[in-house]
């Protein structure tokens, strides 16, 4: 019977295994053992040598390209988490009928309507030399000659990831906040607790997990993106997404894939630090 | 001195839109007496208890405490403190820090708080579980550390918001005399909300039963069970029988019933054992349900079965007429 038992968890959980495994740990197996191959200008060869590793970490390129994505994937999240907390808190707390937040959500989530690509360069008339921007703000007095920095610049990139990532802030957060008891609130308030104590003593301690899933995902979007940045930079800035891409189109494959495993697991330390300080298994 | 009260309602209104909650509500609770709040849900006892703590706007009139109208102050700076129904523990903080939450609202330092708290919940007798986590409490337990928590901030009136409906039945019998015990000790008053009766008549020294947003009746229990005023009352509160008689609406006590030779005609429909007594429904001609309370040895010495007919008699002196 128990024997029985165990064959069937087993026969349970094998499709899922099978998928995660042919798609998942299958191709980042394959990766890692190119990343050991060799390369020539023509051609790349099986070895097992760590030409592409000593390469990679000789090479100041690659610490100033890894910098300034931890530099993105920081100020962005800085940025959504920002305005992340305040909208999930606005429609959590402060919108009070059910159709109301539900309404506003969706709205929310309008940008998500068109693909990232139309998204980013909808930015570019508008952020362009002679873009809305400019033209409103010289028309209005504001400045006498055109801001060459809201385009193609460490702005605009980081600009559009806030746009593009913000809803992802949002949603585990207002996840969170949804399940708060309103009752604390009040037991909050009954306790002398002005506003700011209570958001600060008790919605921000008890929205931890949401606002850490949240944390994770704008994280590794930002930093596994290449479009983002070519397009928001006019390819005048990089990060290692952009290493990877840029290796692929040389075909330098083993090389790419040296890359993509340094990547990998500085984003895995990443993850594994931030799940140092919050337990987010209960919100699962 | 003040006139001798300590909180006062006076033409206490709220409204939802167009719907009333709390209509027109004077009272003056006594000092340092243990209050039920009695009615059935929607009555506006809770919306009553909600505008005294001040979770809920006034819509018209004023609640005041100590001679002082308190209906616009935010609930921390009134002199009450709530209790609330499912106890709104804060589930990341300690019990002790639940407990010293008011005092760190105020700024009060760690040890000078930690050290108080520690002496509430010496009080509620959780001394020896302070460390944990709402969450690892059995009801029970929760509740006295919310009980704690209420009382840390010396409240001159305890509001009590149903606080024993999340309890089991002996929990909640032995949590009543607990809290009866506390409010002798403190001395302060205790305005508890309830639905159960029992609860009611076993706990307060004064019971208001409220109805379609207004008191239907308030008195010491032993007064409102004797003398119900209304048919509401007299059916809500239980053990009474209300007989419309010639002449107006009476009641009488379902123990001042029993079974004779001569008296109303009317037939058994239900007998119920209950231990030191018997319970009989009878249904009267004119099809109203009577309830006989009648003491078990009593009703053994001539037991009765559903279907038979029997004869209700009671002494005239012990009808009670009902003004409405």
């Amino acid at each position: 019977m128990t024997t029985n038992r165990h064959l069937l968890g087993w026969l349970q959980a094998a499709p899922l295994t099978a998928v995660l495994l042919a798609f998942l740990m299958a191709p980042i197996v394959m990766i890692v053992i190119v990343s050991f191959w060799g390369a020539t200008e023509f051609s790349i060869y099986p070895a097992f040598q760590f030409d592409n590793y000593e390469f990679l970490f000789g090479s100041a390129v690659t610490y100033q390209v890894f910098g300034a994505t931890l530099k993105y994937a920081l100020i962005t999240w800085a940025l959504t988490l920002a305005i992340g907390f305040t909208v999930a808190y606005f429609l959590a707390f402060h919108v009070r009928s059910l159709t109301m937040q539900i309404a506003l959500f969706l709205i929310c989530t309008i940008p998500f309507w068109t693909s990232n690509i139309i998204r980013m360069i909808s930015w570019i008339p508008f952020l362009g030399r002679n873009g809305i921007a400019n033209q409103t703000l010289l028309s209005w007095g504001v400045i006498d000659a055109p801001l060459e920095w809201l385009l193609y610049s460490d702005f605009s990139v980081i600009l559009a990831f806030v746009h593009l990532y913000t809803l992802f802030m949002v949603v585990p957060i207002f996840n969170t906040m949804m399940r708060i008891d309103k009752s604390l609130l009040e037991g909050a308030r009954d306790n002398g607790a002005s506003g700011l104590q209570t958001l600060v003593h008790v919605i921000l301690p008890l929205t931890k997990p949401g606002i850490m899933i949240g944390t994770i995902f704008v994280v590794t979007l930002v930093m596994g993106d290449f479009i983002t940045v070519r397009f928001m930079s006019g390819s005048q800035r990089a990060n290692v997404g952009r290493l990877i891409s840029n290796d692929i189109a040389l075909l330098q494959y083993p090389s790419a894939a040296a890359t993509a495993v340094v990547l990998l697991c500085t984003v895995l330390l990443v993850i594994a630090i931030l799940l140092r300080f919050v337990n987010i298994r209960k919100e699962l | 001195m003040r006139t001798g009260y300590d909180l006062e309602l006076v033409h206490l209104t709220k409204r939802y839109g167009d719907t009333v909650a709390v209509r027109d509500l004077n009272h003056v609770f006594v000092k340092g007496s243990y209050v039920c709040l009695l009615g059935p849900s929607g009555c506006g006892k809770s919306s009553t208890l909600r505008m005294i703590a001040g979770h809920e706007d006034v819509s018209e009139g004023a609640i005041l405490l100590d001679g002082q109208n308190v209906s616009q102050l935010p609930p921390a700076r009134r002199g009450t403190a709530m209790m609330f129904q499912n106890y709104a523990l804060f589930p990341h903080l300690s019990v002790r820090d639940n407990v010293a939450f008011s005092l760190r609202m105020k700024g009060v330092d760690k040890v000078t708080r930690h050290a108080r708290a520690n002496e509430l919940l010496e009080l509620v007798d959780m001394t020896h579980l302070a460390d944990r986590l709402p969450a690892q409490l059995s009801g029970g337990q929760q509740q006295r550390v919310a009980l704690a928590r209420a009382l840390i901030t010396d409240p001159k009136v305890l509001l009590l918001d149903e606080p024993l409906s999340a309890l089991d039945p002996f929990l909640r019998i032995r949590m009543r005399t607990e809290l009866k015990k506390l409010q002798r000790e403190l001395g302060i008053t205790f305005i508890h909300v309830t639905h159960g009766q029992d609860e009611a008549l076993a706990l307060a020294d004064e019971i208001v039963v409220m109805h379609d947003a207004v008191i239907a009746q308030a008195g010491p229990a032993r007064e409102v069970w004797a003398q119900p005023r209304t048919e509401f009352v007299a059916r809500f509160i239980g053990g009474h029988n209300v007989l419309a008689l010639p002449g107006g609406k009476v009641t009488i006590r379902a123990d001042a019933v029993s079974l004779g030779a001569e008296g109303m005609p009317a037939t058994v429909i239900a007998v119920e054992y209950q231990g030191a007594s018997v319970s009989v429904t009878a249904a009267t001609e004119s099809g109203e349900e009577v309830l006989a309370l009648l003491p078990e040895a009593q009703f053994f010495q001539s037991p009765k079965s559903p279907g038979e007919a029997v004869n209700l008699c009671w002494d005239k002196e012990r009808l009670h007429r009902l003004e409405a």
